[in-house]
C-alpha cells in the first residue's frame, strides 16, 4: 500500500534533520573531548585535586583513542547517559528534564505573543505604506533588534516592579506562598488550571508576564519585517494584479491570496527566530531567575561544571532541531510547489 | 601620452567629486541616516579617545561615594564601589567595539571566501560547505557560542572567535546566494570571452558586485554582534570584572534595580542600545550609498 | 462602425505618477474609443505609456499612479473617478485584461480551477456547490485538455501558454464586454503565440466582445486588430483603421516605426528611415568552424533523467559567412552557442575553429588560450551583459588588458576608435550601464566583441531586448560590421524574419537536432520540414509592405 503524497514528503522532511543530528553529535563530541586543554580538569570541577582529575579522566576514558571515545559518547547519548553535574550531585539528564518545561513555557508564550502582534502589524504596515502603521514598525523593527534582552528586562523589572509595583519580585515562576502544581505538562500555566487552583494560575500568569514580553518583544522585530517585506513584495506581484483585475474583493486579495503567500517566507523567516529565542532565553531566564536550563547552564558556567553545559548545549541543539522539523512539515504542507521535487 | 595622462586625471577627479556629491545626496535625503553617521563618529570618537578623555579613572574604587545617583559631579551616578559609570560606559566602548569589529571581520572574510567559492563553482564543494554551515545553524547560534567559549576557555579571544563562528553562516550563505544569481548572468560569461580566469571573474566582476547587499549585512551583523558579545559577559564570559565593558556593567547593576539604583543598569545598558541601534541605521544608509542604481 | 456609442471611450486622459524628483506624466491627453465587438491594437515601444493607459482603464494603477485628468466612459459610466467599490463589480464581471508573464500571473499556491472558481464565486456568477462544475466548463472552453484533471493543477505544472490559457479562463469567466490584453503574448514561442491569439480572438468574436490589444509589436497588432492606436512618448500620434494605417501612415512616428518592422520581403537597408546602399557581399571562403557530432547531455539529477540537450549536431561555418540558427526555446540553441563559445564542455564531438580542434582545450582554460580573442559573441540582453559597476570605457578596455595585453594609455585610442566605428559618442564611454540607453549598452557590448578583431561572432538573439527602431539600426551596424572587418557570424535567434535579413544560410534546430539546414531564401520559400512550415506561418507579418516604401513622403 502507498501512502499518500503528502504524508511521504513530510516522511522525508523528518529524514533531512539526520544529517543536523548528526553533527550536533559531532559538534558536541568535538567540544567535550578534542578541544586544546585537558577536559578532565574541566569535568572534574575546580576544587579538584592530581588525583581526582586522574581519576576523573579514567572514569570518562580520556586515556583512549579519539574513535573510541566516540564509541562510548554515543553509548552514554544513546542511553541518556549526560554525566553527573558536579555543584547538584544530580544526573544531568534529570536536571534537564526537570528543568526543561519552564524554559518551554516561557519561550512558547513569548513566541505566540511574539506572532500574534508581529504579523498583524507587519500585514497593515505593508497594506498603508508611510501611515503610522508602517513608521510605528519600522520603529518597532529596529529597536527591537537594537534592544539587548537582559536590559529590556532590567528595564520592565523597574518600572512594573519597582515603580508600579504591578509585576511580583523578579525571582522564579509561582510566590513562595504557593506550592508548584500537580505535574502534567510541566508549564505551571496549564497544570494549576488542570488542578483547579485559579490563585495560583493567577500568580504563575503574573510571573511569566514580563519574562515572556521581553522575550516577544526581541523576536517581534524578525518577524514583523518579514512579514512587511514579504507582503509588499507579493502585493507588488503579477498575480495580485491579474486578482485585481478579475474584480476580486480586497478581503479576499489580502488575506485570500497576499497573505498566504507571504506566509511562506515568514515561515522560513521562523527558523532563524527560534534560533534567536532560544539564545536570548537564556539571559532572560538569568534576569528573571526563572528556573529554567538556561539559569541552570550559567549556574554551571559560574563553577565550571562542565557536564551540566554540554547537557544544555545538546538540549537546545535538539529542541532547535525539533522547532525546526516542525516549521519544515508546516511548510511542506502549505506550499504545494514542493511536491515537485518528489 | 601626456595627453591622456591629463585626459584620465580630471576623470578620476570627477568620480571621486561624484562619490562625496552622492554621499552628501544621500546624507541629506535621508536625516536619519546622517544621524546614524554622526553617531558611528561618535562611537568611534569615544573608542578611540574615551580613556584619555574622560573624567575618572574607571577602575578607581571610592567607598564613601558608592551608589550615588547622577549628579553634576557624576553624570551617570556611581556603582556599588563608588566608581564613575561615565567614565566607565566611555572607557568600555574600545573594548566593546574591539571583539564586535573583530569579530564581524574575521567572520566576513572568511564567509565571503568560502560562499563565493561555493556559490561559484557548486558541485561538491557547495554541499560540503552547505553541509558544515548547517552544522553551526542546527544550533541556537548564542547558545553554541556559549558552548564554545566555555569549552576553549573563559577569554576575550575566545569570545571574538565563538561570535565570528556564530556570524559566519550567514556572510557564507549570503556570499553564496549573491555569487550564485550572477554566476551565469551576462556580464560573467562576457568577461570569460574577454580573458579573465574563473578566480579573477569571480574577485573582479562578481564579488563587487555582490558586495552591496553584503555591506548592509556587515552593518547588522555588527551591531548583533555587539549583543552576542555584550550577552556572554552579562551571563559571565569572556570580559572578567573590574574591566569596564556593557554587558558585565548592566550584569552587576541588575541586582540593584529591585532596589531602585536604576543607574548602574540604565546607563551601560543605554550605550549598547545606541551602538547597535547606530549600525542597524546605518545598515540602511550604506544600501542607498552603495548602489549604483541611485548614483546619477 | 465609430457613429454608434462605444463601448469605451477615452477623453483627453492623463496619468502622473509620484516620484522622487516630482510628479512625472507618463500618458498624456490621451484618446480613443472602442466601440462594440471592435478589436483595438494599442502599439508603441517601450515607455511609450500604452500599458499605462490599460492599468488607468481598469483603474489598477500603482499607488503611485493617479489619473490627472480626462475621462474614462464605460458602457455609458464614466469610471475614471468611480469609487472603487463600483470598480470592483466591474472589474472582471465586465471588463478584464490578460498579462504578459502568464506563469507569474497566476497565483502560485492556488489550484487553476479554484483560482477560477474565486472569480465566478465574487461575481456572484456560481456558489460553492456549482462552482466546480462551472470552472471546469471554463476551463474546457480554453480548450485546455482533461479539465477534470487539471482543474487540480498548480501553475508551476504548467507550461506558459498552458498558463496563459488559465489566465485568459479568468478573465473571461465572467462572459465581460471589454478584455484588455497587455503584451498578452510576449515571451511565449511563435507558434505558442499563435495558438494563444487565436483562442483569444476566437473567444471574443464568439461572445461579442470588444477587446483592446496592447503590444510593441505591429506584426501582431495588424494581424488581430480592426483599428490601431500608435503611441509614442506617452502621447497618442496616430489612430486609424488597421488596413488604411499600413497603406498611408501620416505621422513621421508611425512611418519609421512601420519601417523599421521587418516584413516577408523587406531587405535590411530598408528598416532605416534614410535609404542606403546595400552592404557589399563577402565572397565564401575556406571553412572557419568545423562542428562534427556535437553532444551536450545534462546528467539524470534527483528525479529527473538525463536530458541531452544536444543531440549530435554537425554543421560548418564559412570565412566571411553569417549562418542563421533558429528555433524556440528549449531547442538547444543556447546551449549549442556556449559550447561552441567554449563556455560548457560538450560530452562528445568536435569544434575545429581555424584549424585547431578547440573542444580538446577545457572551457576553464580556454579563458587564456591565443583562441579566445577570434571567438566572441555578443549577448541577448545589453543590461545584463555589461558590469554594472564598470563604465562602458572599462567594459569595453577589459578583453584588451587580458588578452592582449595592452595597458590604459594604448587602449584608450583603440577604444575610441571602436565607438566610432559603431556609432557611440565618445562623451558616452566614462558612463556606467544604468546611465545609457538599450541602443547603447547594444553598441558597447559589440564595441566590447569586436574589440580583438575576432574572426567569428556568435549573435545571441541580439535584438531580442530592443525596441524595433533600435533593432533596426543594431541589425544593420552588424552587417556594416561584418563587412568592414571580414567577420562571420553565427547568428542565434527564435525570429525567422530578422534571421532573414542577416544570414546566407540558415539551420532550424529542434529538440536539440538540426532539422532542416539550406539557403536562407530557398528554406523560407519552400521549407521542407513541416515543423519549419509551422514556424514560418506562426510568424504575424504586417500587410502591404510594399506600399509603404512606393510613396514619398515628406522628410522628417
Amino acid at each position: 500500500m502507498t501512502l499518500p503524497p503528502k504524508v511521504r514528503l513530510v516522511g522525508r522532511r523528518l529524514l533531512q534533520a539526520a544529517p543536523a543530528l548528526a553533527g550536533i553529535i559531532i559538534i558536541t563530541f568535538v567540544l567535550t573531548r578534542a578541544l586544546p586543554g585537558d577536559p578532565a580538569v574541566y569535568f572534574a570541577g575546580p576544587a579538584a585535586d592530581e588525583a581526582s582529575i586522574a581519576e576523573i579522566r579514567k572514569q570518562l576514558g580520556l586515556d583512549r583513542s579519539l574513535p573510541v571515545q566516540f564509541v562510548s559518547y554515543l553509548r552514554d547519548l544513546a542511553t541518556g547517559n549526560l554525566g553527573t553535574s558536579i555543584s547538584t550531585g544530580q544526573p544531568v539528564l534529570t536536571e534537564i528534564v526537570t528543568r526543561l518545561p519552564a524554559s518551554l513555557e516561557l519561550t512558547l508564550t513569548a513566541l505566540l505573543l511574539a506572532i500574534a502582534v508581529a504579523v498583524p502589524l507587519g500585514v497593515l504596515a505593508a497594506t498603508r505604506p508611510d501611515s503610522w502603521v508602517d513608521h510605528l514598525c519600522r520603529f518597532v523593527v529596529t529597536a527591537g533588534v537594537s534592544l539587548p534582552t537582559f536590559f529590556t528586562g532590567l528595564a520592565l523589572v523597574y518600572l512594573f516592579y519597582y515603580l508600579l509595583g504591578w509585576a511580583p519580585p523578579p525571582m522564579g515562576r509561582l510566590d513562595i506562598l504557593f506550592l508548584p502544581p500537580d505535574r502534567v505538562t510541566g508549564f505551571y500555566t496549564i497544570d494549576s488550571l488542570l488542578a483547579g487552583d485559579i490563585s495560583a494560575f493567577g500568580s504563575a500568569l503574573a510571573h511569566l508576564a514580563l519574562p515572556a514580553v521581553t522575550l516577544a518583544l526581541f523576536t517581534l522585530a524578525p518577524i514583523a519585517r518579514m512579514t512587511r517585506a514579504a507582503m509588499l513584495q507579493v502585493l507588488g506581484s503579477d498575480f495580485i494584479r491579474t486578482a485585481r483585475a478579475a474584480g476580486l474583493s480586497r478581503r479576499t486579495v489580502l488575506f485570500g491570496y497576499a497573505l498566504r503567500n507571504a506566509m511562506l517566507p515568514v515561515i522560513t523567516t521562523l527558523g532563524m527566530v527560534f534560533s534567536f529565542a532560544l539564545g536570548a532565553n537564556v539571559l532572560v531566564e538569568k534576569v528573571f531567575a526563572w528556573p529554567g536550563i538556561g539559569s541552570y547552564a550559567i549556574e554551571a558556567l559560574v563553577v565550571s561544571d562542565y557536564a551540566a553545559v554540554q547537557g544544555f548545549v545538546l538540549a537546545m541543539a535538539l529542541l532547535f532541531v525539533a522547532l525546526n522539523l516542525l516549521i519544515d512539515v508546516i511548510y511542506t504542507l502549505v506550499d504545494p510547489r514542493l511536491q515537485l521535487e518528489e | 601620452m601626456t595627453a591622456t595622462a591629463d585626459h584620465s586625471a580630471p576623470k578620476a577627479a570627477s568620480q571621486r567629486n561624484s562619490f562625496w556629491r552622492h554621499f552628501r545626496y544621500v546624507l541629506a535625503s535621508n536625516p536619519v541616516t546622517a544621524l546614524a553617521f554622526a553617531l558611528f563618529l561618535l562611537i568611534v570618537l569615544a573608542a578611540v579617545l574615551g580613556p584619555a578623555l574622560v573624567p575618572y579613572d574607571p577602575l578607581a574604587t571610592n567607598g564613601a561615594r558608592a551608589l550615588q545617583p547622577p549628579s553634576w559631579q557624576h553624570w551617570f551616578g556611581t556603582d556599588h564601589l563608588g566608581r564613575d559609570v561615565f567614565s566607565r560606559v566611555v572607557v568600555a566602548t574600545r573594548l566593546d567595539l574591539t571583539i564586535s569589529v573583530a569579530a564581524v571581520a574575521l567572520s566576513f572574510v572568511a564567509g565571503s571566501v568560502i560562499g563565493s567559492l561555493a556559490g561559484y563553482y557548486g558541485g561538491w564543494t557547495d554541499r560540503i560547505v552547505g553541509r558544515g554551515l548547517d552544522t553551526i545553524m542546527a544550533f541556537p547560534l548564542f547558545v553554541l557560542a556559549m558552548g564554545i567559549v566555555a569549552a576553549a576557555g573563559n577569554t576575550i579571544e575566545n569570545v571574538i572567535y565563538a561570535t565570528a563562528i556564530i556570524n559566519l553562516p550567514f556572510y557564507a550563505r549570503m556570499a553564496r546566494a549573491e555569487v550564485n544569481v550572477r554566476r551565469n548572468a551576462g556580464f560573467v560569461q562576457a568577461a570569460k570571452l574577454s580573458g579573465n580566469s574563473d578566480l579573477r571573474v569571480l574577485a573582479m566582476h562578481i564579488f563587487p558586485n555582490s558586495l552591496p547587499p553584503m555591506m548592509v549585512q556587515i552593518s547588522l551583523n555588527m551591531g548583533w554582534a555587539i549583543l552576542n558579545a555584550a550577552g556572554l559577559s552579562f551571563i559571565g564570559l569572556g570580559v572578567r570584572p573590574p574591566t569596564p565593558e556593557w554587558g558585565i556593567m548592566v550584569a552587576e547593576g541588575a541586582n540593584f534595580i529591585v532596589s531602585g539604583e536604576w543607574w548602574l543598569a540604565l546607563f551601560p545598558g543605554a550605550a549598547l542600545m545606541l551602538a547597535v541601534f547606530t549600525f542597524n541605521l546605518l545598515g540602511d544608509g550604506l544600501r542607498d550609498l552603495v548602489d549604483p542604481q541611485r548614483r546619477t | 462602425m465609430m457613429n454608434a456609442i462605444p463601448l469605451l471611450d477615452i477623453r483627453d486622459l492623463t496619468v502622473e505618477f509620484a516620484t522622487r524628483n516630482g510628479a512625472v506624466t507618463a500618458i498624456e491627453r490621451v484618446s480613443f474609443a472602442i466601440g462594440k465587438g471592435e478589436t483595438v491594437g494599442v502599439v508603441g515601444e517601450s515607455g511609450s505609456g500604452k500599458s499605462v493607459t490599460s492599468y488607468a482603464v481598469m483603474r489598477i494603477l500603482d499607488r503611485a499612479g493617479r489619473i490627472a485628468g480626462g475621462s474614462i466612459v464605460f458602457g455609458g459610466i464614466g469610471i475614471d473617478k468611480a469609487p472603487e467599490k463600483v470598480m470592483t463589480e466591474l472589474r472582471g464581471r465586465e471588463m478584464s485584461m490578460v498579462f504578459q508573464n502568464p506563469r507569474a500571473a497566476l497565483n502560485p499556491i492556488r489550484a487553476i480551477g479554484r483560482q477560477i472558481e474565486d472569480v465566478l464565486i465574487e461575481h456572484a456568477l456560481a456558489v460553492r456547490a456549482t462552482a466546480k462544475k462551472a470552472a471546469i466548463e471554463i476551463l474546457r472552453t480554453v480548450k485546455i485538455a482533461n479539465p477534470e484533471e487539471r482543474y487540480h493543477a498548480y501553475p508551476f505544472e504548467l507550461s506558459g501558454g498552458m498558463c496563459q490559457r488559465v489566465v485568459i479562463a479568468i478573465a473571461l469567466a465572467c462572459r465581460p464586454q471589454l478584455l484588455i490584453a497587455d503584451e498578452p503574448t510576449t515571451g511565449l514561442d511563435v507558434t505558442t503565440q499563435k495558438t494563444v491569439m487565436d483562442l483569444m480572438v476566437e473567444l471574443t468574436r464568439e461572445r461579442g466582445m470588444s477587446s483592446l490589444l496592447i503590444t510593441h509589436d505591429l506584426g501582431l497588432a495588424a494581424a488581430y486588430c480592426d483599428r490601431i492606436v500608435v503611441m509614442e512618448k506617452g502621447k497618442v500620434v496616430e489612430q486609424a483603421r488597421t488596413d488604411s494605417l499600413f497603406a498611408d501612415p501620416t505621422h513621421p512616428y508611425t512611418k519609421r516605426l512601420l519601417r523599421a518592422t521587418p516584413r516577408l520581403d523587406s531587405q535590411i537597408r530598408d528598416l532605416l528611415p534614410e535609404p542606403r546602399p546595400a552592404p557589399a557581399i563577402l565572397p565564401r571562403g575556406e571553412p572557419l568552424l568545423e562542428i562534427r557530432d556535437m553532444v551536450k547531455e545534462f546528467p539524470a539529477r534527483n528525479g529527473s533523467a538525463a536530458f541531452r540537450a544536444v543531440d549530435g549536431i554537425s554543421f560548418t561555418v564559412h570565412q566571411g559567412e553569417s549562418l542563421g540558427l533558429v528555433g524556440e526555446s528549449g531547442c538547444g540553441k543556447s546551449t549549442t552557442s556556449a559550447m561552441v563559445m567554449r563556455l560548457l564542455d560538450p560530452t562528445s564531438g568536435a569544434i575545429r575553429f581555424d584549424g585547431t580542434d578547440i573542444a580538446a582545450i577545457p572551457a576553464g582554460r580556454f579563458a587564456r588560450s591565443p583562441e579566445r580573442g577570434k571567438l566572441q559573441m555578443v549577448f541577448q540582453d545589453p543590461t545584463d551583459s555589461l558590469n554594472p559597476r564598470w563604465s562602458a570605457f572599462d567594459s569595453i578596455a577589459d578583453p584588451m588588458y587580458r588578452l592582449a595585453g595592452m595597458r590604459r594609455a594604448e587602449a584608450r585610442e583603440k577604444i575610441e576608435s571602436l565607438a566610432r566605428l559603431v556609432g557611440l559618442p565618445i562623451d558616452l564611454l566614462d558612463r556606467f550601464p544604468h546611465q545609457l540607453s538599450g541602443g547603447q549598452k547594444a553598441r558597447v557590448g559589440i564595441a566590447r566583441a569586436i574589440a580583438l578583431d575576432p574572426k567569428l561572432l556568435i549573435l545571441d538573439e541580439p535584438t531580442a531586448a530592443l525596441d524595433v527602431s533600435v533593432q533596426a539600426v543594431v541589425l544593420n551596424l552588424l552587417a556594416d560590421l561584418k563587412v568592414e572587418l571580414g567577420m562571420s557570424y553565427l547568428f542565434i535567434s527564435h525570429d525567422l524574419n530578422v534571421v532573414r535579413l542577416i544570414c546566407d544560410r540558415v539551420m532550424v534546430m529542434r529538440q536539440g537536432r538540426i532539422i532542416e539546414e539550406g539557403e536562407t531564401e530557398s528554406v523560407l520559400r519552400a521549407p521542407a520540414d513541416a515543423y519549419t512550415r509551422t514556424l514560418l506561418e506562426a510568424i504575424p507579418h504586417p500587410p502591404g509592405h510594399s506600399t509603404v516604401h512606393a510613396r514619398p513622403e515628406p522628410v522628417a
